[in-house]
């Protein structure tokens, strides 16, 4: 795992925005999380959160702007072709004369960013462990020569111990030999996670991890998140729509409506913040 | 120069639009079913044996008609029987199926004919020898860009003015909600079927006119440079399909005049590769974004 | 003993016992029999099986390409293996042609695959990146312009052009009377790299990369790099196969191997059950034995007393044949064995509980 600086955020957007033929899904969202933090981004259903997400993994390009992990771009992009005419968004001048960045999800998880998914990914021919166990391969020293003549067989053991381990720390060892889609929802969501931490990330992004899950299930998977942020040392970027959890567990919020930011600020604060109010539930007509 | 062009200008002409009425099959089907109906060279080639078959028991006037509802029938049961029961089921089942029909079909018609080729017979009105200008040919060569055109026109117009037409371009951009909207499905399915059969069985009447040996594997060749031609003209799109179809048939011929005769088949295939690599949606096609 | 490995050494006797059986069977029924040949090309079309099994039930990858890369393979072998002597009879039209030397049996075989796999290789470029039928479509397409340029005037000197190669080792000249020990042996052989691969952690990835791709992706899993090592693999053994059937068949024709051949290859694959090693091989051998062996009394006229059974006449075989598999495709879609393998039955992996 790199370096972890302390003082330089472990992931900032800088004006990102993205337009999809002419809709502008995120309009110029800038944000910034920080070593050891837990940070939500809320927002009504299409504000653009989970295309958030899909920009910094690498499922979108952005169409504009930079994201930065642990101080370096990732992601670099500005309107090109026919997107200059069509960009709905501004600073669209800014990073004019910077050299696009690009990576594939792959590559950016291999940087250290993992995540789970809003409608559950599993694999669905595959166990518990098996799940849990392709998420390490990406960190493997073989090849396939020497992974079929089983030249492999340390690193092999190794990354089945690391896989149960997981397994344990996330109390699913005894479901290890089930198939991952008949585990109970719950179960399966944790399953998620755990995978995503076999991938060794610095960086944890949660896709509404407590979607359906019932108010003591979301209580658990609030504890738990927190556990597992101190056990291995992350930093948490989550979508959620549960505000207890949000509430109980954030450092700080983002708030996202249309594709902007509204507003910024610790849990207290958003709660009290009237252009967070009005977004979610509206406003009296006079 | 002109002279010795002609005559595969016009051969090219002519099985370009025999093509484009297969091809139009393909499109519909693929169209709303995202289905490549292997199947669908098969079904030409049996309407090509129903005629064998019917002119000795039937005069030619009442055969043309029955060829056509023959073939439907064919191309209608073939959808209930073995892509109906998969329509919940994984893409690759029913492509899966739809080989194992072009398999049953092949086999079945090898079965019923004995192996040997059959003596296409000859229809009046399409075999008779004329002149156009230094060439010699038949006057097939005429009838069938002027009969595709005619129908992918009549075809064109029922896909934008009819009830049906928008039934059947509703279920080619979103299958589940024109089924929640009230379109009747198999309907729409049937009618789609019944069109792309209709068309291949008026085909086979051009087709085997000019190539008049039949046999149980005569069909899959032109059966898989129609479905090159409704892919290079753009899924989904009936003229796209008759332009590619004609684009083919006359590259094809022009290959031939230049003496590469050995690749004038892999040039339909070169032209997909080219085509899938650098242009999917073909030349009118719709592009559709998938989201995650 | 741990339950794993005992599992495996059972297995490992079962093989040796079918090996020591085939041995048998050709010895007592002669290599002619029906039931030989059965066996010899039951085996090679195992390993080709096994090898589209590989891709497209194990990585989820559509690829209806098998029969170029068996062309391919078949065509390296004999090229490189027709005997010196013979070269100019065979080469008539093409004044002996290019190649003027020979290697031996085995690294011939390997030259098949991996002339097979550099094909794959460059392919696979461009079209890896296609999804679902679109691939199909664009493998198929390949094939076809493999076979029109295998055919092609102007190599003639390599290929033969559209005239037939023979004259090479075959089966009954590599190990005569043991034709069915050696075929065994090199598929055998191949079959179980297969294996040992795709219970490796590649071969896990690529689970993945058929059951979700997004999902994959987001693991870390480069979606192109195992997308084509799935491919060349596959067409690395497609290759050897390919030479094996040449072996097997005596005489090489490039037009033999059109589209037809890897839809049946295909069908075998789904009867088997895509993403079954063991399917696969069962399939291959119940295909084989049903096309060429058993079944044939349909093809015959029968008269019974003074009434001709209807139906039964040459061809009738195929029929029945087509709609089992029809009825297979369309009502027992996971195949005979589904997902799961002979060895996991018994196992929760293999239990019918464990499965939704």
């Amino acid at each position: 795992m790199s370096e972890v600086k302390t003082n330089v955020p472990v992931l900032r957007l800088e004006n990102i925005t993205m337009q999809f033929g002419g809709v502008v899904a995120i309009n110029n969202l800038s944000l910034e999380v920080n070593q050891g933090e837990i940070v939500a981004l809320i927002g009504p259903n299409g504000a653009g959160k989970t295309t958030a997400f899909n920009c910094v993994t690498g499922v979108y390009e952005p169409t504009n702007g930079i994201v930065d992990f642990h101080g370096k771009p990732i992601v670099v992009n500005h309107p090109q072709g026919k997107m200059i005419k069509q960009y709905g968004g501004i600073n669209g001048d800014l990073y004019k004369d910077r050299k696009p960045v690009v990576h594939t999800p792959d590559k950016i998880t291999h940087m250290g960013i993992a995540r789970t998914f809003q409608n559950i990914r599993l694999f669905k021919s595959q166990t518990a462990f098996e799940n849990v166990l392709i998420g390490t391969h990406l960190r493997r020293s073989s090849n396939f020569l020497t992974a079929t003549f089983r030249l492999n067989m340390k690193e092999e053991k190794a990354m089945r111990e690391k896989a149960m381990n997981l397994l344990e720390i996330v109390g699913l060892a005894d479901v290890a030999n089930e198939l991952a889609t008949s585990l109970p929802y719950g179960k399966q969501r944790r399953l998620e996670i755990a995978r995503a931490l076999a991938t060794d990330p610095t960086l944890l992004l949660l896709d509404e991890p407590a979607a359906g899950m019932n108010p003591q299930e979301t209580d658990e998977l609030g504890e738990f998140i927190v556990d597992i942020k101190n056990q291995f040392n992350l930093t948490v970027f989550m979508i959620e729509h549960h505000m207890n959890l949000v509430m109980d567990i954030s450092d700080r919020i983002y708030v996202l409506d249309f594709g902007k930011q509204i507003a910024e600020g610790t849990p207290e604060e958003i709660q009290k913040n009237p252009v967070v109010i009005a977004a979610y539930l509206g406003v009296d007509e006079e | 120069m002109f002279d010795t062009l002609l005559p595969y200008l016009l051969a090219g002409v002519s099985v370009g639009g025999q093509y484009a009425l297969i091809a139009v099959g393909y499109t519909l089907v693929y169209g709303i079913l995202r289905l490549i109906n292997f199947a669908h060279g098969d079904i030409f080639t049996a309407a090509g044996f129903f005629m064998v078959y019917l002119v000795a028991s039937v005069p030619l006037p009442l055969a043309i008609p029955l060829v056509i509802i023959l073939t439907v029938v064919l191309g209608f049961v073939v959808e209930r029987v073995a892509y109906k029961p998969l329509r919940s089921a994984p893409r690759m089942s029913i492509m899966i199926s739809a080989i194992g029909v072009s398999y049953l079909l092949q086999n079945l018609m090898w079965y019923v004919t004995g192996g040997l080729a059959k003596q296409y017979p000859v229809l009046p009105g399409l075999s008779q020898t004329i002149q156009i200008g230094s060439a010699t040919t038949k006057l097939v060569t005429i009838v069938t860009p002027i009969l595709t055109i005619a129908l992918v026109v009549a075809l064109v117009m029922l896909i934008n003015h009819t009830k049906i037409g928008m039934a059947m371009r509703a279920v080619s951009v979103d299958f589940e909600t024109s089924q929640l909207m009230g379109i009747k499905i198999n309907n729409v399915i049937s009618v789609t079927f019944i069109i792309g059969s209709a068309m291949a069985a008026i085909g086979s009447l051009l087709y085997f006119t000019n190539y008049t040996a039949v046999t149980p594997t005569v069909g899959a060749m032109p059966g898989l440079k129609a479905f090159v031609a409704a892919v290079f003209g753009g899924i989904g799109s009936i003229p796209g399909a008759m332009i590619g179809a004609l684009i083919i048939g006359i590259c094809e011929n022009l290959i031939k005049a230049a003496g590469w005769t050995a690749f004038s088949d892999a040039f339909t295939f070169a032209l997909l590769i080219v085509v899938l690599l650098f242009r999917p949606t073909g030349l009118f096609g719709e592009k559709t974004t998938d989201k995650v | 003993m741990k339950k794993g490995n005992k599992r495996l050494i059972i297995s490992l006797v079962f093989v040796a016992l079918l090996y020591a059986a085939g041995c048998l069977i050709e010895h007592t029924a002669g290599t002619k029999s029906m039931v030989v040949t059965v066996l010899q090309k039951g085996a090679v079309y195992a390993l080709i099986a096994v090898s589209m099994n590989l891709l497209n039930g194990f990585t989820g990858l559509f690829s209806l390409g098998q029969a170029g890369f068996m062309l391919v393979g078949a065509y390296s072998y004999a090229i490189l293996t027709i005997p010196m002597a013979k070269r100019a009879a065979v080469y008539q039209y093409y004044n002996g042609g290019w190649v003027q030397f020979t290697i031996g049996v085995i690294p011939a075989l390997l030259v098949a695959g991996i002339v097979a796999a550099l094909f794959a290789a460059l392919i696979g470029m461009p079209v890896l990146r296609l999804k679902g039928d679109y691939l199909a479509i664009a493998t198929l397409g390949f094939a076809e312009i493999i076979r029109a340029i295998v055919q092609w005037d102007t190599i003639g000197p390599l290929t033969n052009g559209s005239n037939l190669l023979k004259t090479y080792p075959t089966l009954k000249n590599i190990m005569p009377g043991n034709t069915v020990l050696f075929t065994f042996i090199v598929v055998g052989v191949c079959i179980g790299l297969i294996l040992l691969l795709i219970n490796s952690t590649y071969g896990r990835a690529f689970k993945a990369i058929r059951d979700d791709e997004v999902a994959a992706e987001a693991m870390g899993i480069n979606l192109f790099h195992h997308k084509q090592m799935a491919f060349v693999i596959s067409s690395f053994f497609a290759g050897i196969g390919g030479a094996l059937l040449a072996m097997y068949q005596g005489s090489l024709q490039a037009n033999s191997f059109k589209s037809s051949m890897t839809y049946e290859i295909l069908l075998i694959v789904v009867i088997g059950g895509m993403g079954s090693v063991s399917g696969s091989i069962m399939a291959s051998f119940l295909f084989i034995a049903c096309s060429e062996w058993w079944l044939r009394f349909l093809d015959a006229e029968t008269v019974l007393g003074n009434f001709k059974v209807p139906l039964l006449a040459p061809g009738f075989r195929m029929v029945v044949f087509s709609v089992v598999i029809m009825v297979v495709v369309l009502f027992f879609r996971k195949g005979i064995m589904g997902d799961r393998e002979l060895w996991e039955l018994g196992s929760r992996r293999g239990a019918k509980g464990g499965r939704k």
